[in-house]
């Protein structure tokens, strides 16, 4: 690891002051990914603001919905009563993910910012244009099948890894930062960005800015919500496709849906086409069906990732069984 | 010349003599090391320790005394950062470089080895400690983060001479075969029990909406729980089996048997 030095923040300002004074400052939330990341020196920041002790841990119902502190846990956020019952898609999706031990260390705000798994990001001897802008993407004649199906560039084919935050697109949830002069909220659909021409680019963060909560406004899912992943191994491994999936119903009506993919873009994909032709159906196997050929339709796959078309269909149709039978 | 560390019981005397006569001179002058516990663990895995029961459990359940590792000068730490945390039952107060980790810290600077380095990326589980009751991975935690923190390890779990019960059910079940993902499968397994207690919602359990509840857990859902550590030996049906009878607290069958 690159040598860097370590602040223990005391206050959100003090934290937001200091990083926003140094360009190669980074924040230390859980530490699960960025640590990794350090240690294969992708990435090198030379100061460490560790937010840990920072309170911003809160899980509270608010007038429109419900707010989780940037710094609660994984663990915590997943088992709180009030996720679990009103949530349920949303715990399942944090469950969905890493181990045990990680959920215990990683942070929601942490979650929302982990960076991709491809591998060749990862390799600091293979080019990528994430890593090093300009120096090209080996994925795209790689090895590819864990890589995107939607909204890729000739720049980058790299996917999103979280699972929480695939919940939190088809939740329609809100990021609540703060930067050294004021507070701002992102819709969730704006947060991540796709790759572009400027795959270096993750989010639409700027250097400084804290993630202090996110929202997610009240919604008619509970009863009827399902988080299907798909992944090599039963447990602990990345999604090839997830899928959260979320219907009000009245009767056998679909009101609204709330769709989202994940493992298959470089943000978590919020399945709007499906959505909008789910509105006012009859909540039947052929209409998700339906919904689900006209989502993929958009897809486009790599050299080694067509099965993920197929597979993505499949797990659309799964997750709103899943979610009708509730 | 290393102190002796290791005061033989006359039980563990008798062990030694009758069973590893040839090592016994090197153990009364130096010690009881890892050498020794992984034959005395063969000898336990070939079922020649049945009768020596009492002698080899406290030998498995005395803390190995760390080394006195010498502080670095300060100068030659970059970054030092001084941490003052509880580790098992004493505190501990080490200045370190900002880059080391929890585990790299346990190992190298307070000399509990227990603790393993596998992957050091946060994939195999090895390192699993528990702090502040949570098990977590030291290879991905920075010692500077524990200021004040409870850091508990497998050299921490048995009180003086008796095993805690979860060690206990790992050595029933032969929850193991080479060792090296043992300590952290244990520490895991130990605060598993507590979120088992809290009802901690797992990704395989029905019915997410519930009420959380004390659980008793399944198969199925011990091994989506343990999915963090690791066990290349594939000793999985073995370590479901020891967590299972450490929770219930009934015999539970050993899934394998000797014959002749």
């Amino acid at each position: 690891m690159k040598p860097f030095k370590f602040i223990s923040a005391t206050s959100q300002e003090q934290a937001v002051t200091m990083l926003s004074k140094n360009a190669e400052a980074a924040y230390l939330g859980g530490g699960t990914n960025l640590l990794d990341l350090m240690k294969e020196h992708v990435a090198l920041p030379n100061e460490l603001i560790d937010i840990g002790n920072l309170k911003l841990k809160e899980i509270k119902a608010t007038t429109g919905g419900y707010s989780l502190g940037a710094l609660a846990k994984n663990t915590d956020t997943a088992n709180h009563p009030l996720v679990r019952s009103n949530l349920p898609m949303l715990s399942k999706s944090i469950l969905a993910g890493a181990s045990a031990q990680i959920r215990n260390m990683a942070t929601n705000g942490g979650n929302l910012l982990q960076r991709t798994r491809c591998s060749y990001f990862y390799d600091i001897s293979m080019p990528c244009n994430k890593r090093v802008p300009g120096s090209g993407c080996a994925a795209l004649e790689g090895f590819n099948r864990m890589h995107a199906i939607f909204g890729w560039s000739e720049h980058c084919v790299a996917v999103y890894p979280s699972d929480m935050a695939v919940a939190l697109a088809a939740l329609n949830a809100t990021v609540k930062v703060q930067n050294s002069k004021a507070e701002r909220t992102i819709a969730f659909r704006d947060f991540h960005l796709l790759p572009g021409n400027h795959p270096e680019r993750d989010n639409s963060l700027t250097h400084g800015e804290l993630i202090t909560a996110i929202e997610i406004p009240k919604n008619n899912f509970s009863t009827h919500s399902a988080y299907v992943k798909v992944r090599d191994r039963n447990s602990y491994a990345f999604a090839l496709i997830s899928v959260a999936a979320g219907l009000h119903l009245s009767g056998n009506i679909i009101q609204s849906a709330g769709i989202a993919m994940g493992g298959v873009a470089h943000k978590p994909w919020r399945a709007l086409k499906a959505e909008e032709f789910l509105k006012g159906k009859v909540a039947t196997t052929a209409n998700f069906t339906e919904a689900a050929e006209i989502e993929m339709a958009g897809a486009k796959a790599l050299s080694h990732n067509k099965f993920k078309i197929e597979m993505g269909k499949r797990t659309l149709i799964n997750a709103l069984e899943m979610a009708l039978k509730g | 010349m290393k102190q002796n560390k290791t005061q033989l019981t006359p039980d563990e005397l008798k062990l030694f003599g009758d069973l590893m006569p040839e090592e016994l001179e090197e153990v009364i002058q130096s010690g009881f090391n890892r050498r020794h516990f992984v034959k005395l663990m063969g000898l336990a895995t070939a079922g020649l320790l049945a009768s020596y029961t009492l002698g080899a459990t406290q030998l498995f359940a005395r803390p190995v005394a760390p080394d006195e590792i010498p502080d670095l000068l300060p100068e030659a730490i970059e970054n030092g950062v001084n941490v003052t945390f509880k580790v098992n039952s004493g505190t501990r107060s080490v200045l370190v470089d900002s880059r080391m980790t929890l585990l790299d810290t346990l190992r190298e600077r307070i000399g509990l080895t227990g603790t393993k380095k596998g992957c050091d990326h946060g994939q195999c589980g090895a390192c699993t400690v528990i702090v502040n009751g949570e098990r977590v991975l030291s290879c991905l935690t920075l010692a500077a983060t524990c200021q004040g923190k409870s850091v508990l390890t497998i050299e921490g779990l048995a009180k003086g001479n008796e095993l805690h019960p979860m060690q206990t059910t790992f050595l029933k079940h032969d929850g193991f075969q080479c060792g090296f993902c043992t300590p952290g499968q244990i520490c895991s397994a130990v605060a598993l029990m507590k979120e088992a207690k809290e009802g901690q919602a797992s990704f395989v359990t029905k019915n997410i909406s519930a009420e959380a509840k004390p659980l008793m857990l399944s198969d199925e859902e011990i091994s989506e729980r343990m999915s963090g550590n690791i066990c290349r030996c594939g000793a999985y049906p073995n370590i479901v089996a020891a967590i299972k009878e450490a929770q219930t607290g009934k015999d539970v069958p050993q899934t394998w048997l000797f014959t002749d």
